[in-house]
């Protein structure tokens, strides 16, 4: 729960969390170990002074750190985290849905943990979709569409193999499906980072909640045109977030065209932590107002407070069954535990 | 003495040609990212190698790609030079775009291995698309400052837009770089053809600039965007990097790393 100066309580859904294990012992080669570098950049590049952490720790954080950072120093109620396996490049997955559920186990209430597939592995992935309902009841799921799978350095949601698996995510109920950009490599001669599959699955899949992730970066112009021509597709402002406090400016301008173009009712807060924490994120946000020059270039858009509720929580929980009221009460009732020092 | 002096003067000028090249995607000279490490001219003033690195490990590899050849080819056109080597480094497609470059093939073929039957014009017009309408929206903006109306704008000929001038700021860096694309798609050619249209060559109206304008902004944004995402990583890349113990050298310069940056110690790793 956050709590402003006023004393009022607003309601935190974190959309874009993780548990990940990218340490050098899971690493398999060079490219694991370039993966969680270039997390570390984002991180260090992004995060206010105070709030660097030691390599080491950026690499392999403990479950304590998770309970501390999201509910006890951070203002989080209810965390989604998301599943990314890598399989090439790190020897027990990078963040794998077996390990984020045993860490929720203390607080299962806090948690929602979201499974991920690769359509590339045919049968296989069906098979896997199944086992992530009935062991977890998945809700939702993580899609990377820039993972490397053996030969094939990427994959686009309009795949005939992806459809199969989204035919079966809808007829099992897991109906928030996050996306994931990443640089897909081949064929060179596609922008590597085009976004158009996503207008054709959100087409073709009209029950299914397409959430993506870093709103398109880098394609934020191509992802606010798809935004607005499909009912669902949202944006996860993940990776947006910390140019609040390095270039607040831009900040503002990159959320009057989300705003403007994709609404108020189809953001969805992220601290993609570990990368970054969610406290400094969430209480900059609740200060923060859209620069009146830019404001006025979009019918004067702002951040009001009912907006930055929205964000921050209202509109992930719609997504994820959330009743919002009822939850408060529950963790009230348990507040969480850190375990003896 | 005289020969280092020399070398220093050809690495130069290697460095102001490379300014040449862009990266596609942010429409930025290589040179200003910071992506190039390191410039050499050989003792026998014959052969250039010019090394580079992308902010991340995980960059668009079609754009190391055209980077690197354009690298290439841009080195190539000095009257000096008679062999160039172009190494991009720390790079997941490093290898085969370090082989495709230097393998004496000409861009086509390498790429087409690559590409599934595609070609490379499509996301090559794409990107000059919005580094047009980026340009576009910057000498736009500055008209509109200086008090043109919409009419003004629209009706403005290509000879009117030359007597314009821009000093300062980044109008005065955009106004060549707007009117040479022009001029090589062919959208303007005479003093008096319109300077503003849009990209497929169709003609500006006064009641419709403000919502194209609205349109240039969102491109606008998204490149700004990743050039702020980009030079972040690509510094925080380079604090690993080391000034060697013989003290700086011409790089360390040009790439502003003396004075040393806040916090940074030679010989260390972390700062």
């Amino acid at each position: 729960m956050f709590v402003t100066k006023e004393g009022k309580e607003v309601f935190i859904v974190d959309g874009h969390t993780h548990f990940w294990d990218g340490s050098p012992e899971n690493q398999s080669n060079i490219h694991g170990k370039q993966f969680i570098d270039c997390f570390y950049a984002y991180h260090t590049n992004l995060s206010p002074p105070e709030q660097l952490w030691e390599k080491g720790r950026f690499e392999k954080y403990s479950v304590d750190d998770v309970y501390r950072d999201l509910f006890v120093d951070g203002p989080d109620d209810v965390a989604i985290i998301q599943s990314t396996y890598l399989r090439d490049f790190y020897k027990a997955g990078f963040s794998s849905i077996e390990r984020s559920s045993s860490m929720a186990e203390r607080h299962p209430e806090r948690f929602i943990v979201n499974g991920s597939f690769d359509p590339r592995d045919g049968e296989k992935a069906l098979e896997y979709i199944h086992y992530m309902k009935e062991n977890f009841d998945i809700q939702g799921v993580k899609m990377y569409t820039a993972e490397w799978n053996g030969e094939s350095k990427g994959w686009s949601l309009n795949d005939p193999a992806a459809y199969k698996c989204f035919e079966l995510c809808e007829k099992l109920g897991i109906k928030n499906i996050h996306v994931h950009k990443g640089p897909t490599i081949i064929p060179l001669s596609k922008d590597a980072f085009d976004v158009h599959d996503v207008d054709h699955a959100a087409t073709d899949f009209q029950n299914l909640n397409w959430i993506i992730e870093h709103c398109g970066l880098p394609r934020l112009d191509d992802f606010c045109w798809i935004a607005t021509q499909e009912t669902n597709v949202y944006g996860g402002l993940a990776v947006a977030m910390p140019f609040i406090f390095s270039r607040p400016r831009y900040f503002g301008e990159v959320m009057a065209e989300l705003l403007w173009w994709v609404g108020e009712d189809k953001l969805l807060f992220g601290s993609d932590y570990a990368i970054w924490t969610p406290q400094w994120l969430v209480e900059q946000f609740w200060e923060y107002q859209i620069p009146e020059d830019i404001s006025a270039e979009r019918g004067g858009i702002q951040l009001t407070d009912e907006v930055k509720e929205k964000i921050l929580g209202l509109n992930a929980a719609k997504l994820y069954n959330i009743d919002v009221e009822a939850k408060k009460k529950q963790l009230s009732a348990s507040p969480v535990q850190m375990a003896a020092e | 003495m005289l020969l280092e002096m020399q070398r220093d003067e050809l690495e130069l000028e290697v460095w102001s040609c490379l300014d040449q090249v862009t990266d596609p995607e942010l429409d930025e000279p290589v040179t200003d990212m910071g992506f190039i490490e390191r410039v050499e001219v050989s003792l026998d003033m014959k052969t250039v190698e010019v090394e580079f690195r992308l902010p991340t490990y995980w960059c668009s590899p079609n754009f190391a790609f055209l980077m690197a050849f354009d690298l290439r080819c841009e080195v190539s056109k000095m009257k000096w030079v008679h062999n160039v080597k172009v190494t991009l480094h720390d790079h997941c497609f490093a290898d085969r775009v370090n082989a495709g470059v230097n393998g004496g093939r000409n861009f086509n073929d390498v790429f087409a291995e690559y590409c599934e039957g595609g070609d490379l014009n499509a996301v090559r017009a794409k990107f000059q698309e919005k580094a047009f309408m980026r340009r576009q929206e910057t000498v736009l903006l500055a008209l509109e400052e200086r008090g043109y109306s919409c009419a003004q704008i629209v009706d403005m000929t290509l000879g009117a837009f030359d007597a314009i001038p821009f000093e300062t700021g980044e109008e005065a860096k955009q106004k060549p770089r707007y009117r040479s694309l022009l001029l090589s798609q062919a959208l303007a050619e005479k003093p008096g053809d319109p300077a503003f249209v849009s990209w497929s060559g169709e003609r500006l109206s006064a009641e419709g600039l403000k919502a194209y304008l609205a349109k240039l902004r969102g491109v606008r944004i998204n490149m700004e965007f990743n050039g702020a995402l980009c030079r972040g990583l690509q510094a925080s890349r380079y604090k690993e990097a080391q000034i060697s113990d013989d003290g700086p050298t011409l790089i360390d310069f040009i790439q502003n790393r003396v004075p040393l940056r806040d916090g940074y110690q030679p010989g260390t790793n972390e700062t």
